[in-house]
């Protein structure tokens, strides 16, 4: 069970993508888990065979739980002991492990006819009500189009389920409150967390948007709709470009040491529609051009809001961008999500009397603020670190 | 294309983009923003939506013009009789 998340302590399996014999490359999603921020995808980080599964559907375990084995053919043997779940350690990306080659012991769910080939064809709806109701979705006949399971088929298989009760699966019984509740509680938990172990320190400048939304505007009134950039999108890549030049905001504290990270994955604060709010990261945000990262982030919204991540979206922000500007706010005060050392909040660009040239003009100006890790950095380094936002939104073709 | 057409597809792609907004009591001549939780990029997928929908381009100059339910009526009805002619 990856950790996706410093608030995650368990997770609910909720489905198998794959099934022992399955050929797997690094990158495929192989599971969805269940957390309190909702349904999340999980990649395999290894490319091989699938040996076997050993949590079932529906079973709710602790983040280092080893969900399943998978020989690389690497042949490195894994003790059974290590197929326990490690309390309190950090969980390595990967939910699965290589081991020899013992016959694959099928779940108890595979027992009867095998599940047909490639993904099983799920609602949404019913995915997430086959995680509180325990069901297997392999064992579900899809009565939808082209075979897709509906709310109805979890439910009728469900209640067929309850005259011979499973074995292993947890069912667990959530309404929506209790669900979002949850989600309260991690936040609570995680920013609780925060300030009580991350000495914050606040910095605040405002930056002239004119030479960016002029820019944009130009720019999109060249493209089609599918192809425009929002501003939000050039606040992004300028946040990772001026991270390579001020690393010490970009990376992890973690074992009473700074960890910076080579590559910058920023991680997009995004509120969603049923309450609460997730952060998943556009990877190697410094390395793409604006037209990716606007494409990455649309795609990535689209999914927050159905609840839909993948493991590493979640699990390796580098640092993170929160945008509340659109909610009429000015000036955002973070709070660090740990183990990162730094969030940069924006605010809305409003119009204000702006000195330029010893002239006075009107200007959209934007509030950038940065709540960022006394351990691991100052605010010499986090004002140079504001600054270069601003420098290079004053040159936005270059972003 | 006619407005209850139009009106149709509208809304059709504000329930895609909002699904929990209850769009029977959506007041037609107020603004889509002051009454369903619409940030940038939803609002950019609207018009996206919009735009396949109609089966032509809006530009972003255009995007006022599609403030509200009324609003955006008038105006697909008018882009949808030129595109025609």
């Amino acid at each position: 069970m990856p950790s996706l998340g410093a608030d995650m302590e368990a997770g609910t399996l909720v489905e198998w993508l794959v099934k022992p014999g399955d050929r797997v490359k690094r990158g495929d999603i192989i599971a969805v888990v269940e957390t309190e921020k909702g349904a999340i995808e999980v990649e395999v980080f290894d490319s091989g065979v699938v040996k076997s599964l050993l949590i079932p559907s529906g079973t709710r375990v602790p983040v280092g739980t080893v969900l399943a084995l998978l020989d690389t053919g690497e042949q490195a043997p894994l003790a059974a002991e290590e197929a326990r779940p490690k309390e309190g350690a950090p969980a390595p990306p990967e939910s699965v492990k290589t081991t020899p080659a013992p016959p694959p012991a099928p779940p108890a769910a595979a027992a009867t006819p095998p599940a047909p080939p490639g993904r099983l064809r799920v609602s949404p709806l019913a995915r997430k009500l086959a995680g509180e109701l325990g069901v297997d979705l392999t064992q579900v006949e899809g009565t939808g189009p082209g075979g897709a399971i509906s709310r109805e088929d979890v439910e009728r298989t469900a209640h067929s389920a309850r005259e011979i009760p499973p074995t292993p699966a947890t069912p667990r019984a959530e309404t929506p409150a209790d669900r979002f509740a949850a989600m309260r509680r991690a936040i609570a938990a995680a920013m609780s967390r925060s300030k009580r172990e991350i000495p914050h320190y606040y910095l605040e400048t405002f930056i002239d948007m004119r030479p960016a939304l002029a820019w944009l505007e130009a720019e999109n009134a060249r493209r089609s709709v599918t192809e425009r950039v929002l501003y939000a999108a050039l606040l992004l890549r300028a946040v990772a470009l001026a991270v390579r030049q001020v690393p010490e905001m970009n990376g992890f504290w973690r074992d009473g040491a700074f960890h910076p990270s080579e590559a910058v994955h920023v991680g997009v604060a995004i509120s969603l529609r049923q309450g609460g709010l997730v952060a998943p990261a556009i990877h190697d945000t410094d390395r793409k051009s604006l037209d990716e990262v606007m494409r990455e982030l649309r795609d990535l919204v689209g999914r927050a809001r159905a609840g839909k991540f993948r493991s590493s979206e979640v699990s390796d922000p580098t640092i993170t961008v929160t945008n509340l500007g659109e909610q009429g706010v000015e000036g955002v005060f973070g709070i660090i999500y740990p183990p990162q050392v730094a969030l940069v909040g924006f605010g809305k660009i409003t119009e204000r009397p702006w000195a330029v040239d010893g002239m006075l003009a009107v200007r959209p100006i934007l509030t950038a603020t940065l709540a960022a890790d006394h351990r691991a950095s100052d605010g010499h380094r986090g004002g140079l670190f504001l600054t270069a936002i601003n420098r290079l939104l004053q040159e936005p073709k270059k972003l | 294309m006619t407005e209850e057409q139009i009106k149709k597809k509208v809304l059709q792609c504000l329930s895609r983009i909002a699904p929990e907004a209850d769009l029977a009591a959506l007041e037609p001549d107020v603004s889509f923003r002051d009454q369903i939780d619409l940030d940038s990029m939803d609002f950019l997928n609207f018009v996206i939506g919009v735009s396949e929908a109609m089966g032509f381009d809006i530009p972003e100059a255009d995007y006022p013009r599609l403030s509200s339910l009324d609003a955006c009526i008038a105006y697909l009805k008018c882009r949808s009789l030129e595109s025609a002619a």
